[in-house]
């Protein structure tokens, strides 16, 4: 792959007129900048066609296929597959269990990656202290998730911190099983995890907000609830909509920490997508990864209409 | 993150004075309060981390929770030298090089589509959105197709193809949009005196897009190293028979439990700060020559 991009990063340079200040008729100009413009993305372009397009197209197609059952598939045509997940019992009741941790680490990520975003720009009044923060809130980012994950172990556990703290100090007696293994765990991993994906982008867009309108709002009469309501808010939306893409995304295609932090006791629609997979099933999962990704198109193109990203990354 | 990261300096000077808080003096009563969220996330952030890495240095009678039971490197050892716990040696080795790889590629490929995005070219849009779709797909989706498309080709899904190919689909789009964010701080001015001074289209890139952007290609290159050495649902159907190391933790997890777990998330942490602290030094260091150079 690296040599398919150096040839094409030369044929780039080669092809092209040495500056962009030369300038013969509009028409050549436009057809140069997008022959340019593709020869530039065409690495990227190499690899999203056969490892993103494709494997895409494959499970499709996969979905329509019939199966004996071992893993054989039958080229052909049936709707057999959709019929059967669309029949059945347990797909509404996965699609409520994800719709359930999806909506509770939105918000929760939402909550505190917002007010973390609007404590270190709006209170750190040291820049390169409210630098240093962001960057201890993201050095996790950059470590193992799985890692992060179990090391909820040793405070969750039956005999965990936790546990442990509660019943020396008398509020409780039995030992709390529902801390690890239990839906309430795999919420707080996420939380743990995707909190991360919300204060970046919402830092960004807060921290682009000029101070001197919020001066002029204080000194206008404005409360602090006002401000936050009428200039905070809105002009953070476009990092809030990344910061949703992100984690709705992350967590709807999620099978690895419900399957570990609920302890088998909970699934999800992915994590149903894996067992079938995993007893060959493949049309049934094909075709019940094919509506959890028309699902995911339709909430992330709705995020989209109200922010356009590409814009809002380059400004 | 990583255009805060890049231009750490940059944006230092000039905000300086506009980041003060409106309210100078006291400190309002909401300060306070989102002070202490503040060191409730981080204490949430790193508490459970440091426990893992406190209990993994227990000794032989060590077990999964507190108290800690004696001190040793005994879960090290058992770590690197036990077969029951897998190839945990073979598998870390592998990751590293695999990362290696996606990290030149990522940073190669990203910079480049960096250079393309700057101007509008029709279907621009369309390479785009592949690209956000790339992004939000479900990894284990995704695995699983490109699994059965190497299968119908006939090929052999392995690490260094099937699983390197799923890898990159995950990181470029992330490199290409920290790239979005470093080139919209470039000043074009640079590269038109360039043109003015006789230089070629490649000179131009070589001798003052890459040394401007250098920080930003860390950045990518942070990226592309961290997300592929931790990347785990691309790879469950992709990396063939050999396993990399997230496919050793994940099968750690369902059947060791010994503080050897706990030793291997202390080493893959170490090997991430390496990294982290590599990159966030060289961006400084970049920076520190770039300001002396200024200067003399």
């Amino acid at each position: 792959m690296t040599r398919r991009c150096k040839r094409s990063d030369f044929e780039a340079f080669a092809d092209m007129q040495p500056g962009p200040s030369s300038a013969p008729s509009l028409a050549q100009t436009t057809s140069r900048a997008n022959l340019a413009g593709w020869l530039y993305v065409s690495p990227l372009v190499l690899v999203l066609v056969p490892f993103f397009v494709a494997p895409i197209l494959v499970v499709l197609a996969a979905s329509f296929f019939a199966t004996d059952g071992f893993g054989g598939l039958t080229p052909g045509f049936t709707l057999a597959s959709y019929v059967e997940v669309l029949h059945s019992a347990l797909t509404l009741k996965l699609y409520l269990a994800t719709i359930k941790f999806t909506l509770l680490t939105w918000v929760f990520t939402l909550i505190i990656g917002f007010f973390v975003a609007y404590f270190l720009v709006f209170h750190v009044r040291n820049q390169l202290l409210a630098i240093g923060l962001f960057l201890l809130c993201t050095v996790p980012f950059w470590t193992s998730n799985i890692i992060r994950m179990i090391s909820w172990i040793p405070l969750l556990g039956k005999e965990g911190l936790i546990n442990q703290a509660l019943l020396a100090t008398g509020v409780i007696r039995q030992p709390l099983e529902v801390l690890l293994f239990s839906d309430l765990a795999v919420v707080i991993a996420y939380v743990h995890q995707l909190t991360i994906f919300m204060i970046v982008p919402i830092f960004n867009s807060m921290a682009r907000i000029d101070k001197k309108l919020i001066e002029a709002a204080i000194d206008a009469g404005a409360s602090r609830f006002d401000i936050m309501r009428l200039i905070v808010v809105p002009m953070s939306k476009s990092g809030i909509a990344l910061g949703t893409i992100f984690v709705v995304s992350i967590v709807m295609g999620d099978f690895f920490v419900v399957k570990v932090m609920s302890g088998g006791g909970s699934a999800s629609v992915v994590s149903a997508f894996y067992e079938d997979v995993g007893v060959l099933q493949y049309p049934t999962a094909a075709a019940s990864a094919v509506l959890l990704t028309l699902v995911l198109v339709a909430i992330v193109s709705l995020i989209l209409r109200t922010v356009d990203i590409r814009q809002e990354i380059t400004r | 993150m990583s255009a805060v990261l890049a231009d750490m300096p940059e944006t230092v000077a000039p905000a300086t004075t506009k980041a003060i808080a409106p309210s100078k003096g006291g400190r309002p009563w909401t300060f306070y309060v989102l002070a202490t969220l503040f060191a409730l996330y981080v204490l949430a952030l790193y508490g459970p981390m440091f426990c893992i890495y406190i209990l993994s240095f227990q000794d032989i009678r060590g077990g999964l929770v507190f108290p800690m039971k004696g001190q040793s490197l005994h879960w090290f050892v058992d770590l690197f030298t036990q077969v029951r716990t897998g190839d945990v040696k073979g598998s870390f080795d592998r990751s590293i090089k695999l990362a290696v790889i996606v990290t030149i590629i990522t940073v190669v490929v990203s910079f480049l589509a960096g250079l393309g995005f700057r101007k509008r070219f029709r279907g621009d849009t369309v390479v785009f959105y592949t690209m956000i779709g790339s992004l939000v797909a479900p990894g284990l989706v995704l695995g699983l197709g490109t699994g059965l498309l190497f299968q119908a080709l006939g090929l052999n899904a392995s690490w260094y193809t099937s699983a390197l190919g799923a890898q990159l689909s995950w990181t470029l789009p992330f490199g290409v949009l920290v790239m979005f964010a470093v080139m919209s701080r470039f000043n074009h001015v640079w590269e038109e005196a360039a043109y003015d001074l006789g230089a070629s289209r490649w000179q131009s890139i070589r001798l003052v897009m890459i040394p401007v952007l250098a920080p930003g290609l860390v950045a990518v290159a942070l990226f592309g190293f961290t997300l592929s050495h931790d990347e785990f649902a691309r790879s469950l159907q992709t990396a063939g028979s050999l396993n990399t190391l997230p496919l050793e933790i994940w099968s750690m997890t369902l059947n060791v439990t010994s503080p050897s777990l706990y030793a291997l998330g202390t080493v893959t942490t170490i090997v991430s700060f390496i990294v982290i602290g590599a990159s966030l030094g060289s961006i400084v260091l970049i920076q520190k020559k770039r300001g002396s150079n200024a200067k003399g």
